[in-house]
């Protein structure tokens, strides 16, 4: 794996790893509607000007392309916003894509709160129980730069369609190339009291954050990086939960068929814990920077803390 | 056309017709207004046309159809049974649970369909994709689509026909049957198109107006296209739906028909008759 961790955004991470893949695979192809420019993808039309497409502002169909392209042998990235990728191309994700078992990476940018400036209308915070809903597709939101890059390339071998949520500007850096794999949750800190499962830069920020607050008084807390939303891993989730018998799930994304229903109902059935949750609830984005949005919607490490706490007590 | 071929070509969608009929029939009730519409195209470029090899329904420099209007699949399965794809009493399972013939085309489940349709304008967007990849991968190969002038309504045919014409892609061929109805009636009384020849030319397309009934005409068209370089290609049929049908060709509500196995017997006779076939 190359090492990305010198790169100045995410999206320069994501597109180091399409282009890596495309060098070497002349099957990978990038559709763009129209926002080519805000994800970097101008370094791919670049580089292989017959393998770039920018189908304008139709996401319906570019997900539709690319589904005939896939069904010919090609691997297609397709790329949006978060919110028009899901939401305006859902039915052509679901029948087009999913139906046919064609694959496809799909990457929508700027999840949840991350949208900020472009305001509610842009701010994808249901992405994720849509896209669970289409049998087949992996569904994953890397927390830093270098996991980005390993779990692009890992997608891409794992052969099915996939959902990455990516943050396009600003990086973060937490892991080494070759350290994180698909499938597979990170344990970042190992504590006995209570397991905070956070998925994605923001909310595993604000994880390792509330632990500290948490260390403060007394309550040792563990912190899962759950990258990969599906295939969900089970084994990391049944061992904090037997270990802590108390979780909390940490999503930029909204409660209702997000990944911490995901997780109550799978231990609902192996191993009924106390949980709680931290998501958005019945309400709409609004605009705002990533402070005064983590503030609105309690997506901060004081709120995980307080809502770990009362967990315990 | 030469009357050798024009014969082979009327054979064949006589057969066709009468295979969809009974195939219908079998099940009780099927999309025969729309189905049968299409038959004469079916015909020509499952007879004539296409490079397709029923013993090979995969392989990868053939030509490809997308019929966009996936509801069309009872004509689709016959015309494949009558090349050869699989056998004729796979027609009879249509609809059946676990049947390899859905009412709508999966190319999952039917040797010879290239790509799933039935949520109206998916097949146009994937048949330019599949269109895309072949001059991607320096094939001479085609793709030709079919859709409906009812699924033209729908949003995502114009996302097509922007993309189509501005990539130019001259191995594009679009069928329209317009057959002049949608499930709820007639289009002129729904939404109607207006001006259907200016909408796709205006799109930058080849666009070329026939009776989708005529065979001659449909070889014209397809001839003139293939000399056409540049631009995706449109051939507007106008058809009638059910055609060949005969007692579904003046039922106002022809989009989906109760057929009993006796009726399609008789409707079968009818249209012996009317083509002058002993």
């Amino acid at each position: 794996m190359r090492d990305v961790r010198e790169l100045p955004n995410y999206r320069d991470a994501l597109m180091a790893a399409v282009l890596d893949l495309a060098a070497e695979h002349q099957e990978v192809v990038f559709l763009d509607a129209d926002v080519s420019s805000c994800i970097g993808s101008t370094a791919f039309s670049k580089a292989y000007p017959d393998r770039a497409f920018n189908i304008g502002i139709a996401e319906a169909n570019m997900a539709g392309v690319a589904a005939g392209m896939a069904s010919m042998g090609l691997r297609p990235f397709i790329h949006t916003f978060g919110c028009f990728v899901t939401r305006r191309a859902y039915d052509q994700l679901f029948i087009s894509v999913g139906y046919t078992r064609q694959c496809v990476h799909v990457i929508g940018s700027d999840p949840g709160i991350v949208a900020q400036y472009n305001g509610g209308t842009h701010m994808p915070f249901e992405d994720i129980a849509l896209m669970r809903q289409i049998p087949g597709f992996a569904i994953v939101e890397p927390s830093d730069a270098q996991s980005l890059y390993d779990l692009t390339i890992q997608l891409y071998q794992n052969g099915t369609s996939s959902y990455m949520r990516v943050p396009r500007k600003g990086t973060s850096v937490r892991y080494a190339p070759g350290e994180v794999v698909l499938g597979k949750g990170v344990e970042l800190a190992d504590g006995k009291d209570v397991a905070l499962i956070a998925t994605g830069a923001v909310m595993v920020d604000a994880a390792l954050r509330a632990r500290d607050i948490l260390k403060a008084k007394g309550i040792d807390a563990t912190v899962i990086d759950l990258h990969t939303i599906r295939p969900l891993d089970t084994d990391i989730i049944d061992k904090v939960a037997s270990r802590c018998g108390h979780v909390l799930v940490m999503e930029n994304g909204r409660y209702a068929g997000g990944i911490g229903e995901m997780i109550a109902a799978y231990l609902a059935r192996t191993n009924p814990v106390r949980m709680d949750f931290l998501s958005v609830g019945e309400r709409f984005g609004e605009v705002g920077n990533l402070r005064y949005l983590a503030s609105a919607f309690g997506f901060t490490a004081e709120n995980a803390a307080a809502k770990a706490e009362g967990l315990i007590r | 056309m030469n009357s050798e071929l024009l014969q082979r070509l009327k054979d064949a969608a006589f057969e066709i017709r009468c295979r969809t009929i009974r195939e219908i029939a079998s099940f009780g009730s099927g999309h025969i207004g729309g189905s049968m519409s299409i038959v004469e195209l079916l015909s020509y470029l499952y007879f004539h046309e296409m490079n397709v090899d029923p013993a090979d329904p995969k392989k990868e420099d053939r030509d490809r159809l997308v019929v966009s209007k996936g509801h069309s699949g009872p004509a689709v399965y016959a015309t494949l049974a009558y090349r050869g794809f699989f056998p004729d009493s796979l027609l009879e399972t249509l609809n059946q649970g676990g049947t390899m013939l859905p009412s709508h085309c999966d190319m999952l489940k039917t040797p010879g369909i290239d790509f799933t349709a039935g949520s109206l304008g998916q097949g146009f967007s994937a048949a330019l994709g599949i269109a895309t990849a072949q001059r991607l991968k320096g094939m001479d190969a085609r793709t030709f689509t079919i859709i409906g002038d009812g699924e033209s309504q729908e949003g995502q045919v114009y996302e097509v026909a922007e993309a189509a014409g501005a990539w130019g892609t001259d191995n594009l061929f679009a069928f329209l049957d317009k057959n002049g109805k949608q499930l709820d009636g007639c289009v002129e009384d729904i939404i109607p198109a207006f001006d259907t020849f200016g909408r796709w030319e205006s799109f930058g397309w080849d666009v070329q107006e026939i009776d989708g009934h005529d065979f001659a005409q449909i070889e014209s068209a397809v001839e003139k296209a293939k000399q056409h370089h540049g631009k995706p290609h449109m051939i507007i049929m106008n058809t009638i739906k059910s055609y060949g049908y005969i007692p579904g060709e003046t039922e106002k509500n022809n989009h989906s028909m109760s057929i009993s196995k006796e009726g399609a017997e008789a409707a079968i006779k009818a249209l012996r008759e009317r083509e002058g076939r002993a």
